[in-house]
């Protein structure tokens, strides 16, 4: 078929050579008749008047947006993962208002049909007794969570947050492909890609009538608010980490609606109760947003391997002391054989037929229908039947292709493993491909909330992009993309973002409710790049004096040697040791912990420190080029420190990211200090501690003698007003630690406050006089003891 | 047949703190017709932090239980007393083997002892191609199911050597039937496994075992901690029928039945795990004894 475009019809005439749509598929820009659908035709002709030159400059102009806002997604490729930019499709998908309200108002019923389901299944099952489902169905179904039958959610529902998968047929109508009830991802992405979309088509996007998405998030965040106990508790995101393949959107979305962020370990029972564990005791709290699966979630009760999750959870649900939102087990309604007998139910549930087909799925456990899959088995996708997978998703569990004799073998030993479920021709839309508009396959994932008044359908979606015409290549896996989609009414539409109204009372939130695990990764993070810095300034000095002295001449060059595999890095080994390099990969890893804590700005920097280092560490040589290469790192970290420093809000989280850098810097400084002021320590010792402190132009200016003993030890362990000195550390530490909870109650000071005075106080009352061998091993053996305090009072 | 009933357990984790949540499945239940529960005590030292009684899916009594930090060791004593007088039927009513399958997948309910729950894969029990063929062989000529759960029970006990030192619970049952021996557990999961690869429903029963047998009957393997067993489903009519691949015999009134699940993973006396520093030694003790008899 060639596009009958008529000239005239738009000035996207250029745009549109060569969109040619196959023949028996639906296309979402042109009619059957190859006529741009009237929704299309003002944004076609606004994108028809653009150069090329624009275009480009607006898509990489958006573009650009997504990396600055740090969107990703992880792949994992033969267990190596990565971090992979965002695929943003830069044309949208325009839906017309009227459609979209038939496939609201049948996506509405299926939720509600969802919902009776899941409570069949988890209460009287009386749709296996009478006979519209079969119980070996249920019962093989490792979805179906046995310690949760028989109970019912806190507030009645199972569903609170469900996305379907659909499609549109040849016919033009539209199809739900997969049910998405466990926890269904891509709401944050999409939130992205209209923000990254609004902003390449700025200007048509403003007067362009399309429905805006901010009032659905806010329904679902006040849902989810009203469904507390009470005020204080904060409804909260839970996340299987950073390790996860959406991870960005847990963070993204979290932030986004003002949810606190959790893994399983922040979480604990105490008598029925579910709490946070933070740095003040835990606290309550009794909603949460599950992203990660169910099985996942008790280790106790559900899978006993799983390392994500909270001991005793299900005890909390089944006292109804927490709403999980879905309820643990609702990944049930996800197994693609459900799809076979979903139009009976609906029949038997709601008295209605389906208002949105859903496509058409045969279970292979009837021997009727293990027949019908056999005789058109050329328009069939077999796959497993209790699958949770979508079908056009790459599955890792999907049956081996078989030949048709083995399948024939398979479907008659083992029929109630498989399904088979007709070929769906996905429609095309419109992607830019070098500059032209191409038809790409196209599949839409549409977001209900349950709010008081009923369920609420996002007026937009997370639409896939095939990268060939080839619709089972929609995965970004394999290399597909995401668009944006547009609900476009013919009347003006409410602007509507999430900042409050004017009027309304102004809010500010509860501080100081860091969970433990977080305070702990903040605390390391601190250590860690404080112990590089001290790397990096040992290597420093090694390579200066290398580089003067190649002979190995000069005696501190044996003692920097010494003192750096005393810290575990072997300097013989390589310019930049691997000890060097694991602390920095201890850092990143810290930080990867954290990242909803940071800016994005701080992480780019921590990564830049860390890529910058493994880069250097292929191809330094010994001497000068280490030293300017350390000095290159050396500044890295100073951007890095002075980023987080500078910007972070002085919350108990940086307080306990400060309270490690101290630490790490007074042991630093206190272990040079005894080895490079010992009495029988190398000529240049005293020079060298200096140097490392970079303090050397202070001492020339505070002291007018060259450098002794009592004026190093002065400057570097007792200045209070040097930064690198060990009193000035030992004050920081006082300061951090008053503001830490339960640090001084009605003047009770806590186990750790009265450690840290005693330091401070030991190191006031020497002087560089007194301050031998023996007191400066004292004093370290006490900053030594802190991590282990700071340890049992608040990482619990 | 009364029975007074004692188990003890205990960790000892020396001058470390232990914390964590554990389930308990040690408490006998009620089973109409066989076993009747007239008194039990659990006597948790130290006092758990949290307790919480309840019945699991499978219809197990469940003790749930909390600790923080507590310092140096744990124990439990059970006590139970039970009244257990039950003998397997002479008459076979268990349906043919052939066309078996088709029945089970006829039965329309999910309750705790539906057979669907027993008849696929489970956790801790994947199939097992070796332990099928065994199945196979084993039961030529068999032709009602209960005719095949005994052919199977039989082969085991022959084929089996019991070995307390050779295995332990994480042993995989194809692993402990490649080198033929283990314990009641082993026994049990292989049994079940073999079953289910000939459609047959079977179940793991965890129990305890009359520790000296009646006078002039040899002493069962398994009765110094607890036993497992066999739960076959042989119809609607027969209903489940339990045997003893360790002692190669049927279950009758030397048997105290605690709970029933898929394997292993759904009966475990102690699940969960407590953190701590150090090394825990557990020890096990199990008395059971005739009221008023030897």
């Amino acid at each position: 078929m060639t596009a009958r475009l008529s000239s005239g019809t738009t000035s996207a005439a250029h745009l549109l050579r060569g969109y040619l749509p196959e023949r028996g598929v639906a296309d979402e820009l042109l009619d059957a008749n190859g006529t741009i659908r009237p929704v299309w035709q003002p944004f076609m002709d606004y994108l028809g008047a653009m150069t090329p030159e624009e275009l480009q400059h607006r898509t990489a102009r958006g573009d650009h947006y997504l990396r600055d806002a740090g969107v990703y997604y992880r792949q994992y490729n033969a267990g190596v993962s990565s971090e992979l930019e965002w695929p943003l499709s830069h044309v949208p998908i325009l839906i017309n208002e009227a459609d979209w309200a038939s496939i609201s108002a049948g996506l509405i019923q299926r939720a509600d049909l969802l919902e009776a389901l899941c409570r069949d299944l988890y209460g009287p099952n009386l749709l296996v007794e009478e006979g519209h489902l079969p119980a070996s169905l249920i019962a093989a179904s490792p979805e179906w969570l046995r310690p949760l039958v028989g109970t019912t959610p806190r507030g009645g529902h199972f569903l609170h947050f469900v996305a379907f998968e659909i499609g549109r047929g040849p016919d033009g109508a539209w199809w739900v492909l997969g049910d998405r009830t466990q926890a269904p991802s891509g709401v944050g992405f999409a939130l992205q890609n209209r923000v990254a979309t609004a902003r390449i088509f700025a200007d048509h996007y403003a007067q362009a009538h399309v429905h805006r998405l901010a009032g659905f998030f806010r329904s679902f965040r006040d849902a989810l608010n009203g469904m507390r106990n009470q005020q204080t508790n904060r409804v909260s995101i839970l996340t299987p980490g950073p390790l996860n393949e959406t991870y960005f959107e847990h963070a993204y979305i979290a932030r986004y609606l003002g949810f606190g962020l959790l893994e399983g370990e922040d979480l604990t029972i105490e008598d029925g109760e579910l709490m946070v564990r933070t740095v003040a005791g835990p606290i309550p709290i009794d909603v949460l947003w599950r992203r990660l699966d169910s099985s996942f979630a008790d280790p106790l009760e559900l899978d006993p391997q799983s390392k994500l999750g909270t001991p005793g959870l299900v005890s909390a649900v089944r006292r109804g002391s927490v709403t999980l939102v879905n309820a643990l087990g609702s990944g049930i309604l996800e197994i693609r054989a459900l799809q076979a007998f979903l139009p009976r139910i609906a029949e038997r549930l709601t008295g209605q037929p389906l208002l949105l087909p859903n496509i058409a799925t045969w279970w292979c456990g009837q021997q009727a229908e293990a027949g019908h899959v056999l005789a058109n088995v050329e328009r069939m996708l077999i796959g497993e039947a209790l699958s949770t997978s979508l079908p056009f998703d790459p599955d890792p569990h999907a049956p081996p292709r078989l030949d048709p004799q083995a399948l024939r073998q398979a479907l008659l030993t083992n029929g109630a493993g498989y399904v088979g479920q007709e070929v769906v021709t996905l429609s095309t839309t419109p992607a830019l491909v070098d500059g032209v508009l191409r038809p790409r396959p196209m599949s839409l994932r549409v977001f209900l909330a349950r709010t008081p008044t009923g369920w609420e359908v996002m007026p937009g979606g997370y639409a896939r992009i095939g990268r060939t015409d080839d619709s089972t290549a929609l995965s970004m896996r394999r290399g597909g993309s995401a668009a944006d989609v547009w609900i476009v009414s013919p009347k003006p539409v409410p602007q509507d973002t999430m900042l409050a109204t004017p009027g309304e009372p102004f809010l500010r939130a509860v501080p100081g409710t860091l969970p433990s695990r977080a305070a702990d990764n903040l605390f390391w993070l601190g250590r860690y790049v404080e112990r590089t810095e001290g790397h990096l300034r040992l290597l420093r000095a090694l390579h200066l004096r290398l580089s003067e002295n190649p002979d190995g001449g000069n005696p501190t060059i044996a003692q920097l040697r010494e003192m750096l595999e005393d810290r575990g890095l072997d300097s013989a080994s390589a310019p930049l040791p691997d000890g060097f390099l694991q602390t920095l990969d201890a850092a990143v890893n810290s930080a990867s912990k954290i990242r909803d804590r940071f800016s994005v700005d701080g992480w780019a920097a921590l990564n830049d420190l860390s890529k910058t280092a493994r880069r250097f560490s292929t191809r330094l040589s010994e001497g000068d080029d280490t030293a300017r290469a350390t000095g290159i790192l050396l500044r890295k970290v100073s951007g890095f420190t002075g980023l987080v420093h500078e910007n972070m809000y002085r919350f108990v989280g940086w307080r306990f990211m400060s309270i490690g850098r101290a630490l790490e810097r007074s042991q630093f400084m206190l272990t040079n200090l005894i080895a490079m002021g010992a009495p029988d320590a190398p000529e240049g010792s005293l020079d060298l501690a200096v140097e490392i402190a970079d303090s050397a132009m202070t001492h020339r200016r505070r002291y007018s003698v060259s450098t002794n003993r009592e004026t190093v030890l002065d400057l570097l362990a007792l200045d209070a007003l040097n930064p690198r000195s060990v009193l000035y550390s030992a004050n920081e530490l006082h300061e951090h630690v008053s503001y830490l909870p339960g640090s001084d109650v009605f003047s009770q000071k806590s186990p750790l406050a009265r450690a840290v005075l005693r330091m401070q106080a030991d190191l006031a009352v020497l002087t560089a006089e007194t301050l031998d061998k023996a007191a400066l091993e004292s004093i370290r053996s006490q900053a030594y003891a802190l991590s282990g305090i700071i340890s049992a009072a608040y990482f619990k | 047949m009364l029975y007074d009933i004692h188990l003890r357990m205990s960790y000892a984790f020396g001058d470390t703190t232990a914390s964590g949540r554990q389930q308990l499945r040690i408490i006998p239940q009620n089973v109409p017709g066989r076993q009747r529960v007239i008194a039990t005590i659990l006597d948790l030292q130290p006092r758990p932090h949290e307790r919480a009684d309840r019945l699991d899916f499978f219809s197990n009594t469940v003790v749930e239980t909390a600790y923080r930090e507590v310092r140096g060791g744990l124990s439990l004593h059970l006590q139970a007393r039970i009244e257990r007088d039950f003998t397997p039927p002479t008459l076979d009513l268990s349906p043919r083997l052939d066309g078996f399958e088709a029945l089970v997948m006829r039965q329309r309910n999910l309750g705790p002892r539906a057979p669907h729950h027993f008849s696929g894969p489970s956790p801790r029990l994947p199939p097992n191609a070796a332990i099928a063929d065994y199945a196979r062989a084993a039961t030529e000529g068999a032709t009602t199911v209960l005719e095949a759960a005994s052919a199977i029970n039989n082969a085991l006990f022959r084929d089996m050597r019991f070995d307390p030192e050779a295995t332990d619970v994480d042993t995989p049952a194809g692993e402990a039937f490649a080198n033929r021996h283990g314990v009641c557990q082993d026994f049990t999961h292989i049994m079940i496994t073999a079953l289910r690869s000939l459609g047959v429903p079977a179940g793991y029963v965890s129990g305890f075992l009359r520790t000296n047998p009646p006078e002039g009957q040899a002493r069962l393997e398994g009765a110094d901690a607890m036993h497992a067993w066999v739960m076959v489903w042989c119809g609607e009519e027969a209903g489940w029928i339990e045997l003893d691949p360790t002692n190669g015999i049927a279950v009758a009134s030397d048997h105290v039945l605690v709970a029933v699940g898929r394997d292993y993973a759904d009966v475990a006396p102690v699940s969960g795990v407590l953190k701590m520093a150090g090394k825990q030694v557990i020890t096990q003790a199990v008395d059971v004894v005739p009221v008023g008899g030897p």
